[in-house]
């Protein structure tokens, strides 16, 4: 039995044993990670799954204390993150920590979305691993703009204006069902507390399930790799993938390198440039709330501005929300929407590879956009860029079709080094 | 269970365990539904919510005529402009550059859907929230103030929504429609009540 090989030769005794014959743990780490093959060809794009899961970590942590001495409420929640920032002891590195945590996870997960795009890691039979994924960014995407309202400062609160309102756009029921988020004829103390609440409490629960049910997901298919071959279909004399090696010791010691690497980077951004211009922690967020004064421009999070920018590139403003969800349900469709007989860019032709490059650079173009004021040549690039963007998923099962493909080796091109 | 039926020597009606098990999985829907009924309506304004969002009063003797009085109500700011005789002028005469000019798109009670968006002309009564994206719009009442042909109204600072002296939006603005016009009503010479007419209060 693998359990046995891996768990050592002689078997447990003493406390480990006594262990072991009430919780799995043995069992668990030789099936789980000793006995979990992975495809050996893995590359620099696939750091960043184990970085998500690091991030997560990090703002459960960070958020947990932050919660220790933040006030939720109008009259409480701007003084106390300033009380947070200015009084409580590595308070000020408690907050930056989350803050930057914030759109680092982001950073993370759409390199970590690219890769899957890059690879097919979308393809059957990774649909549902890929469905579930998406659901970890949609409710990553709440969370995040929930904490964003927490601090109560003037972006806060006109952003939250601007999403909410969003909703008021639902035919027949959308002022009601502005009026019931909010909890009041405007962005109040009660929206504040429950966006507390499910800030805290519910969506990180939310994330926690969503991503253990993708790790269980990933661990039934296997994980894709660059070349985008099954690693499954050939099998070694012991029953192990030929192509794979095990996760543990050989990719868990591979992604600590990765982990190293990216809190060097993570550490210079929250030491020397926590706001990041302004990308990260936006100017007028550093006064408090008020109902009767706009920031000059109001913008959403960089993270958000892709979106934002559809939104406001489109003249209609119901059209113009029904196109900004659009832009984000269509991912829900790619693992049907691509029709090439191959999985990975590495054996795709030059129209899919035009078509996921120009679908990248309409994501940055569109982020950019979406921080400047929507006027004169910008509106005209967004449209542009938002055709582009919506392009590459549903001309997908055209191009991906006529598309040229070369033909995938027999197994995974790997080079020892 | 096949084994307790053999006992009993006779065969199971599955078509009746099927229907119970229907059944009780229509009753616990039903619950469901039902006990998430208390966690939903939570989430609706508190009875303090609605208490503060009452209709509120003001008091335009003070203001003169050409000067706008902001005040707020349900925390929305609600601009009240005395429009002189010359601004009442400046209403009129560029219809063709307003996207709305009848306000048929636009949201405001029966009595201010008329050229001068008032039920009298002199006072102007708006949400100042912009129809786009919920900035407050700046005064620019001076004609000319914008552009030489300006004939006076409202710019909003975010992304240039432009409005005439009747808060209504010109072409070429991102806003959509005109400014949103609240129920109002004057219970008195002078005395104006914001969220409430004859009909009764806003919901």
């Amino acid at each position: 039995m693998a359990a046995n090989s891996a768990a050592g030769t002689a078997p447990a005794k003493g406390l480990r044993a006594w262990l072991n014959k009430r919780l799995p743990i043995d069992e668990f780490i030789a099936s789980q990670l000793r006995g979990y093959y992975a495809p050996k060809n893995f590359n620099i794009w696939y750091f960043f799954g184990s970085l998500a899961l690091l991030v997560l970590v990090l703002q459960l942590a960070t958020g947990i204390f932050l919660a220790m001495f933040y006030k939720p409420g109008e009259a409480t929640s701007f003084d106390s993150v300033q009380f947070i920032m200015r009084e409580v002891p590595w308070g000020w590195l408690l907050r930056y920590l989350h803050s930057t945590g914030a759109s680092f996870f982001f950073i993370v997960v759409y390199l970590h979305m690219f890769r899957a795009l890059l690879y097919g890691s979308y393809r059957a039979p990774r649909e549902l691993l890929w469905l579930i994924g998406m659901l970890v960014y949609l409710t990553l995407m709440a969370e995040a703009f929930m904490g964003y309202v927490l601090p109560w400062g003037n972006m806060s609160f006109w952003g939250a204006q601007v999403i909410v309102n969003l909703f008021g756009t639902v035919p027949l029921i959308g002022p009601d069902l502005t009026l019931w988020i909010r909890g009041d004829y405007s962005i109040a103390d009660a929206t504040l507390n429950r966006f507390f609440s499910l800030h805290v409490s519910a969506l990180p629960l939310a994330l926690l399930l969503l991503v253990l049910l993708h790790l269980v997901a990933l661990r039934t298919t296997g994980s894709n790799n660059p070349d985008g071959i099954e690693i499954k279909e050939k099998l070694g004399p012991d029953g192990h993938p030929l192509d794979g090696i095990p996760f543990h010791p050989y990719y868990t010691v591979k992604d600590l390198v990765g982990v190293g690497s990216f809190l060097v980077v993570f550490a210079i951004v929250v030491f020397f440039v926590p706001t990041f211009g302004g990308l990260f922690l936006e100017s007028p967020n550093f006064e408090p709330a008020n109902a009767l004064s706009t920031p000059p421009d109001i913008t959403p999070v960089w993270y958000f501005t892709p979106y934002y920018a559809i939104l406001r590139a489109v003249p209609n403003k119901e059209l113009g929300a029904l196109l900004m969800g659009l832009s984000l349900a269509s991912y829900l469709f790619l693992p049907w929407l691509d029709r090439s007989p191959v999985k990975s860019m590495r054996y795709k032709g030059w129209l899919s590879r035009t078509a996921l490059a120009l679908f990248a650079v309409s994501c940055l173009v569109l982020g950019y956009l979406g921080l400047q004021p929507p006027q004169g040549v910008y509106v005209v690039l967004a449209r542009i860029f938002m055709v582009l963007y919506f392009a590459f998923f549903w001309l997908m099962p055209i191009y991906s079709r006529i598309d040229r493909v070369k033909p995938v080796p027999e197994r995974v091109v790997y080079h020892a080094h | 269970m096949a084994e307790h039926a053999a006992v009993a020597g006779e065969a199971v009606d599955l078509s009746r365990r099927k229907f119970l098990t229907r059944a009780t999985i229509a009753t616990g829907a039903v619950g469901v539904v039902c006990a998430a009924i208390p966690f939903v309506e939570s989430w609706n304004p508190s009875e303090r919510a609605r208490a503060l969002g009452v209709p509120t009063e003001l008091d335009l003797s003070k203001l003169e005529a050409g000067q706008m009085a902001i005040t707020l109500w349900r925390r929305q700011p609600i601009y009240i402009v005395r429009r002189t005789p010359d601004m009442l002028t400046r209403v009129s005469g560029h219809d063709a550059d307003l996207k709305d000019p009848n306000s048929d798109e636009s949201i405001q009670p029966e009595y201010a859907k008329n050229p001068d968006r008032a039920r009298n002309a002199e006072f102007l009564v708006v949400i100042g929230i912009c129809t786009h994206l919920g900035c407050l719009p700046k005064q620019k009442f001076s004609a000319g103030e914008i552009y030489p042909s300006w004939p006076g109204g409202f710019l909003c600072p975010c992304h240039g929504s432009r409005f005439d002296l009747a808060a209504r939006v010109f072409d070429g603005s991102p806003a959509p429609t005109n400014l949103v016009i609240p129920r109002y009503f004057y219970p008195k010479e002078h005395l104006l009540t914001i969220g409430q007419d004859e009909k009764g209060v806003a919901s």
